[in-house]
């Protein structure tokens, strides 16, 4: 029984998901990026406990949990002492302008829009919308991750990126194995956080440019 | 039933022993004996009669090749690699803590690849492919050089993108299935989805086929997804290339094909052989059009698997029993073929301290063993007789020609044209005046000459019975 007000509850929690996106495209400082990033994941975490609780679905209380603990604080934290202890940049290197990036960004979510809903027709309403938003998520996750040259603007894209499968995962009614990859997709997480702190990109390439980085091809001598 | 859990609890304990073991040269050999435990595993399999599908593992014609594959080529792997590491350790390359590591992985990329073959499970499936991806990163990591970093990091982001887009199919596909079969596992079991899958919506399955075939596309090093492959093939040790190309690539295309069998028992949904004839065709024209300008020798054979990968796609996306059929022995054969190339690369720049092509010159005159062995290895993988590479293409292009020429035209000249670059590099490095490093061999060329007679027998004469399995799978592949 879905009765308005829980249709416009997981409407909003996948509308502040969305939204939360378009904040970390127009930020023009790490430590903004890593705040709205934050709030993308708690909205997350909101959007799985409410399908949790109104699908009656318990063990999406368990993804609500590792969406809240995980990509809400510890990744934040982690991000933050990432940056002060590799002494990166403060600020965002954009490939592509603010503002072109934020068209781009509404045109996708368009593109997610006519792209979901006419194949959709038959599921139930929610299911079609969240759908939508959770598409152009991860559509505006990829944005950021090509826009962006910092690795770490990178990281920070896929794991919006993630967020939007998240979403997606849970809106789908019933949707099994939910939970197992949520897991899966933390260790991922971790890793790269790991990934990037172990391999100190920074000191061994100077700069977390993924373009200077990619100047070097290993063919030229 | 009990064969499957030796095949994926073999390599699991293999790892957890390995993890322990302090002294690298006694864990090259366990890596090697685990290997070879798991591959007689996987030939109790063999006298076959397909077991009911459980919730947890299928087995069909379809996924024991590639299960029997995957464990021999593992195999020879890590004989190769006890050898190849060890001069690694001597050379100073590497340290013996990281080897500890190494040898630990190496099993659970096995488990990995071997559980996503057997999965009944699309979701575990896709849980099995990214940790293999994971494992591999690892490994091409391994030297924690600048050019390793960079290659490791490419590989990680964009793995991880494609893990993305196909979890996201994923759930599509769920979706799909959702409306016939209603909530829960079932919808998620590959067994249950061949059964209804003429039920699904279908505009929900293409959505999702569009997204799994980006995904997985890109773990099959699809060209415009390729980026990360010849970096990743170029800064990793060799055994790990030798792997990636020889059993990664054809899990992933694996999967591929599994959806794309769904897509074609639904019926509705749109085809997707154009889709992958498409990219198929752009993989086959991009990576043989690279080769000519190869100065690094594991880069040259990187960019050989993407264009054998486009072959087999392309073969796949052509469909029908013949097509299928040159697909399926394509897999295997490029398999085998362009491992043992990497073995022989692998001593070929021991021998002769260097990857780079001009330094490696001369090679049949400076080590005739290998250099001959690198030549046949080469031969075989452009497609010549007598090896069975000649085979597969020259069905695939006779059985296109008829359907539709022009494609069967391009097939052709991107065949030719990767023809003319592996030649032209292969004359620098076998022939010539050989300067600079002679070393001894430091490794067996054992492992090379199997797979070589491997080949050059399938070239020669295929067994009747394998023949007919072979047709099965086909048809089953549709």
């Amino acid at each position: 029984m879905f009765s308005t007000i829980a249709y416009d509850l997981s409407h909003l929690a996948g509308a502040t998901v969305l939204l939360a996106g378009f904040v970390v495209l127009y930020q023009r400082r790490l430590l903004g990026v890593f705040r709205a990033f934050a709030l993308q994941s708690l909205a997350v975490a909101a959007a799985a406990a409410w399908q949790a609780y109104s699908q009656d679905a318990p063990h999406l209380y368990v993804t609500a949990a590792i969406a809240f603990l995980l990509k809400g604080i510890a990744a934040p934290i982690a991000l933050n002492w990432i940056v002060r202890r590799l002494d990166i940049h403060r600020t965002v290197e954009t490939a592509v302008g603010i503002g072109p990036t934020m068209l781009a960004g509404v045109g996708l979510v368009v593109l997610a829009t006519l792209l979901v809903l006419p194949v959709t027709v038959s599921s139930a309403a929610l299911t079609r919308e969240t759908l939508a938003i959770a598409l152009s998520v991860v559509l505006i996750g990829f944005l950021v991750m090509i826009t962006r040259r910092n690795a770490i603007t990178q990281v920070v894209g896929f794991m919006s990126l993630e967020n939007g499968l998240v979403l997606a995962a849970v809106g789908v009614k019933g949707m099994p194995l939910v939970v197992e990859m949520s897991v899966a997709f933390s260790l991922l997480i971790a890793f790269i956080l790991f990934g990037i702190f172990f391999f100190r990109i920074r000191e061994r390439f100077d700069t977390l440019d993924l373009q200077s980085i990619e100047s070097f091809r290993g063919e030229r001598r | 039933m009990n064969a499957l859990f030796l095949i994926l609890g073999i390599p699991l304990a293999g790892a957890a022993v390995l993890a322990l073991v302090p002294d690298h040269r006694l864990g090259g050999w366990i890596n090697a004996g685990v290997s070879l435990a798991t591959l007689v595993a996987s030939l109790l399999l063999l006298p076959f009669e397909a077991p009911d599908p459980t919730p947890f593992a299928l087995v069909d014609d379809f996924n024991i090749y590639l299960i029997v594959l995957t464990s021999f080529v593992a195999f020879t792997a890590a004989w190769f690699s006890a050898g190849y590491i060890a001069h690694e350790v001597g050379s100073g390359r590497l340290t013996p803590t990281y080897l500890r590591f190494y040898h630990a992985m190496y099993q659970v990329l096995s488990f990995a690849m071997l559980l996503a073959l057997i999965a009944n499970n699309i979701g575990v499936m896709w849980a099995a492919i990214e940790l293999a991806t994971l494992t591999t990163v690892v490994m091409v990591s391994l030297y924690r050089s600048r050019a390793a970093l960079e290659a490791a990091w490419k590989y990680f982001i964009l793995g991880s993108v494609g893990i993305a887009l196909a979890l996201f199919g994923t759930i599509l596909v769920y979706l799909a299935a959702q409306k016939a079969m209603g909530p829960g596992m079932d919808a998620l079991t590959w067994s249950q989805l061949y059964a209804e899958a003429p039920n699904f919506e279908p505009e929900l399955l293409n959505l999702a086929f569009v997204f799994l075939l980006i995904g997985y596309g890109t773990k099959t090093g699809l060209v415009p997804l390729h980026a990360w492959l010849p970096d990743a093939h170029a800064e990793g040790p060799t055994p790990i290339s030798a792997v990636l190309s020889g059993l990664l690539l054809n899990v992933a295309l694996y999967a591929i094909v599994r959806f794309k069998m769904l897509l074609t028992a639904n019926g509705d949904a749109l085809a997707p052989g154009p889709l992958l004839i498409a990219m198929g065709l752009a993989s086959l024209f991009t990576a043989a059009l690279m080769l000519y300008r190869r100065r690094d020798i594991k880069r040259l054979f990187a960019y050989s698997s993407i264009e054998h990968m486009g072959v087999i796609t392309f073969a796949f996306g052509m469909g029908g029993p013949l097509a299928n059929f040159a697909g399926l022995l394509h897999m295997a054969l490029h398999s085998l073929t362009k491992s043992a190339i990497f073995y022989a690369v692998g001593l070929a720049s021991q021998a002769r301290g260097s990857q780079q092509i001009d330094q490696i010159k001369g090679l049949t005159a400076s080590h005739p063993a290998l250099g001959w062995a690198l030549v046949a290895g080469t031969v075989a993988i452009s497609g010549l007789p007598p090896f069975g590479l000649f085979m597969s293409e020259f069905l695939l292009i006779t059985s296109t020609f008829p359907r539709a020429p022009i494609l069967g035209v391009l097939l052709l000249l991107g065949l030719l044209i990767a023809f003319g670059g592996l030649m032209l590099r292969l004359h620098g490095i076998a022939f010539g005046e050989a300067d600079g490093d002679r070393r001894p061999l430091t490794g067996s060329l054992l492992p090379v000459y199997a797979h070589l007679i491997l080949i050059l027998i399938a070239g020669i004469f295929l067994p009747g019975p394998l023949v007919a399995w072979f047709q099965s799978v086909a048809e089953m592949v549709g």
